[in-house]
């Protein structure tokens, strides 16, 4: 969104975030080695399929994971360490400098309080508001996310509210507090086109407001191409490609976000009747039992097998100027241009 | 608010035809076994077992018998015991004010512990005090309750009295009051505990194995997390927004279960001698006393009907999504 993405400190430093869940199978590796940072009122795209670690890396930003998670590495807010931070402190930093807009806004929304009542909440945590200051601040934030007639939809229970309304409303509680950073996970994933066009829509006028720096989760690269300013892209809870909106797009240094974008529609390229929608041959893997070397060998056109790619893990590295990628043949990727559709 | 109202007011209407319905049938099923003018036939006294059997329409068929009690009722008169003579009227409200003491305090008592207990283990899943009460629950499940009040008595007030050297036991365990005391005060209390106590034994491991469960669940719903990323303090969380959704089950389980404490209470009040409506019932019973039978199993299906109803409310209050159905 911002067009200067500065080499500004950050306000989020994510580095070498590592989460592991004991399970009967063993351990399940929902996180590798991620690192990454987000500057003031840059937009972060990340993507990756479902059950990529996505979800698993916000709730760890948060310290919102189960007790049995194992967590290691460091997330860095405005420079304070935040992993291995107390409850309470947490409890300071959480909904007023970082916020988080949820997946499945029915479920995360308490079903017996009125939505009013929950932005309100979450106005009264960290302000000291009270009575009908409290109420016209909670209608007033339902009015700045575009739901109309805010001061009638403040009564109402979330049931009585539709789709694209709750994941408004869950932005209206999320911004209550002007926070300097937001994790969007997936806002726009269960709504239709135009509705979650309408919400991105919201997002960036927000940030527009407050400079707010943005995580917004997705498996959608087109949502990501509309509103991020740079993308990291995640298989198997590692990341695997990271750069600029353009690095991404039109120089793409790895065969998983090649594969990503050979399956988004195109609007510039003239569809044939044979042209079918590329998809990604194969399931993900197993995050207990991780395929040896690379994780997406078994799924990768490009894989050198037996060799590299599945007797050694490739670490991230420089391909260009902010731009990262881990595929021990990052260099012949690029000039491949097309190879895969 | 007037969704809610129009709610109540339906669950009212629909639970008038199951009150006549229940009433018809049990009063069929008493007078086809018992027989009210039992007592005059013995008397070989012709006429005034005729008398009897037209006042009480006996000859006419059952509908009409039925029809004939109704309007009586209706008007007042619910007949005569055949073992006391005292007028039925009488006897019921009697009982039924020990019957109302003893579920009220035991209801008051087990919801609260209940809650406690549940909650309790369950944000402290695995630990030493919850498996004490995981155990404890068991135990009080599966004993008889008849055994656990003799033994409370025993434990509770005939062991300390003897070792404290007192002359009068800590808990009583005959009635609600000792000779000319009324009143709800210490005397009142000292005798409800025991009684009270085995009542509930058996509601308090249940519900309290079930507000675990349900506040475990809650416990890991999304909207739990959503509290804790808006920064909601723990004790907020816990109150506020899990145990206040974990009510809502629980709660519907408790009024209909109140109505099954009435088996419950002909074990209490027989062994406490409470002469409430268990007692009432197991003496009507032993002396065939139909009169009373059919009064007691009426009122019986009301209290049930009456909970039924006020656990539909309840739900409707607590769960705003059941109002629009
Ligand atoms: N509490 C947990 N215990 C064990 N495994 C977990 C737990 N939470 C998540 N996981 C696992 O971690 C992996 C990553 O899950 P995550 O929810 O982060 O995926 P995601 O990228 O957000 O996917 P989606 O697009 O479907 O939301 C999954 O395999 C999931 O089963
Ligand atoms: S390392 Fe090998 S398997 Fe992995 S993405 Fe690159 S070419 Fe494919
Ligand atoms: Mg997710």
């Amino acid at each position: 969104m911002s067009e200067t993405v500065s080499a500004a400190e950050p306000m989020l430093e994510v580095s070498e975030l590592t989460v592991d869940f004991p399970t009967d199978d063993g351990l399940l590796h929902a996180v590798n080695h991620v690192t990454f940072g987000i500057a003031r009122g840059e937009t972060v795209g990340i993507v990756g399929e479902s059950g990529s670690g996505k979800s698993v890396m916000s709730m760890a930003i948060m310290g919102l994971l189960p007790k049995s998670a194992r967590v290691t590495g460091s997330v860095k807010f405005r420079g304070q360490e935040l992993l291995g931070a107390s409850e309470r402190d947490f409890e300071r930093i959480r909904g007023s400098e970082i916020a988080m807009v949820f997946q499945d806004a029915l479920a995360s929304l308490n079903p017996v309080h009125t939505v009013g009542a929950q932005v309100a909440e979450a106005v009264a945590i960290h302000q000291e508001l009270k009575g009908s200051e409290l109420r016209n601040a909670a209608i007033e934030l339902l009015d700045v996310v575009g739901i109309a007639n805010p001061s009638a939809r403040f009564e109402q229970y979330p049931h009585e509210f539709s789709g694209g309304m709750r994941q408004r409303a869950m932005i209206a509680m999320a911004i209550a507090n002007d926070p300097a950073v937001l994790i969007a996970d997936e806002p726009t994933t269960a709504l239709d086109v135009t509705i979650q066009a309408q919400v991105l829509e919201v997002l960036e006028r927000i940030q527009e407001r407050t400079s707010t720096s943005i995580m917004l989760i997705t498996h959608d690269l087109g949502v990501v191409a509309g509103v991020a300013d740079s993308v990291m892209v995640m298989y198997a809870g590692s990341q695997v490609e990271r750069g600029s909106v353009e690095d991404i797009f039109y120089e793409s240094r790895h065969p998983y976000t090649k594969g990503l974008l050979a399956s988004l529609p195109r609007m510039d390229r003239r569809m044939n009747k044979s042209d079918r929608l590329h998809q990604i041959e194969g399931q993900p893997p197993s995050l207990v039992f991780l395929p040896t070397g690379c994780a997406f060998h078994p799924r990768c056109a490009f894989a050198e097998t037996p060799g590299a790619c599945d007797g050694e893990v490739p670490a991230l590295r420089v391909v260009g100027d902010g731009h990262y990628s881990a595929c021990h043949f990052a260099d012949r990727i690029g000039s491949e241009e097309g190879a895969m559709s | 608010m007037p969704s809610m109202l129009t709610y109540i007011s339906r669950r009212l209407l629909f639970s008038i035809p199951v009150i006549l319905v229940a009433s018809f049938l049990l009063f069929w099923m008493v007078r086809s076994t018992f027989d009210p003018c039992v007592k005059l036939r013995a008397s070989k006294d012709v006429e005034a077992v005729a008398r009897c059997e037209t006042r009480l329409h006996l000859n006419d068929p059952i509908p009409m018998q039925y029809l004939g009690w109704a309007n009586d009722a209706v008007h007042g008169d619910l007949g005569q015991s055949s073992r006391t003579n005292e007028e039925v009227s009488a006897m019921v409200p009697r009982a039924l004010w020990y019957t109302v003491q003893l579920i009220f305090w035991g209801v008051l008592i087990s919801a609260f512990a209940a809650v406690a207990l549940g909650v309790y283990s369950a944000l402290k899943q695995y630990s030493v005090l919850d498996y004490t009460f995981t155990g404890a629950s068991f135990v009080g499940l599966a004993m008889p309750p008849f055994w656990f009040g003799l033994i409370a008595i025993e434990l509770l007030a005939i062991m300390p009295k003897q070792w404290l050297g007192l002359d009068e036991p800590l808990f009583y365990f005959v009635g609600l009051h000792s000779g000319a005391e009324k009143g709800f005060g210490a005397d009142y209390a000292r005798h409800l505990v025991l009684p009270v106590m085995t009542l509930t034994v058996q509601i308090i491991a249940s519900w309290s194995r079930f507000q675990r469960s349900s506040m475990l669940d809650v416990m890991s719903a999304d909207y739990v997390r959503t509290a804790r990323a808006k920064g909601v303090p723990r004790r907020d969380v816990v109150v506020h927004h899990a145990l206040r959704n974990a009510l809502v089950p629980l709660v519907t389980v408790m009024a209909l279960d109140i109505g099954a404490l009435f088996g419950g209470l002909i074990i209490t009040e027989t062994i406490f001698s409470i002469p409430g409506m268990g007692q009432l019932f197991v003496r009507s019973l032993q002396a065939g006393d139909a009169e009373v039978l059919v009064v007691w199993t009426v009122v019986t299906a009301g209290f049930i009907v009456v909970f039924n109803l006020l656990a539909d409310v309840l739900y409707g209050v607590m769960d705003p999504r059941v109002r629009v159905t």
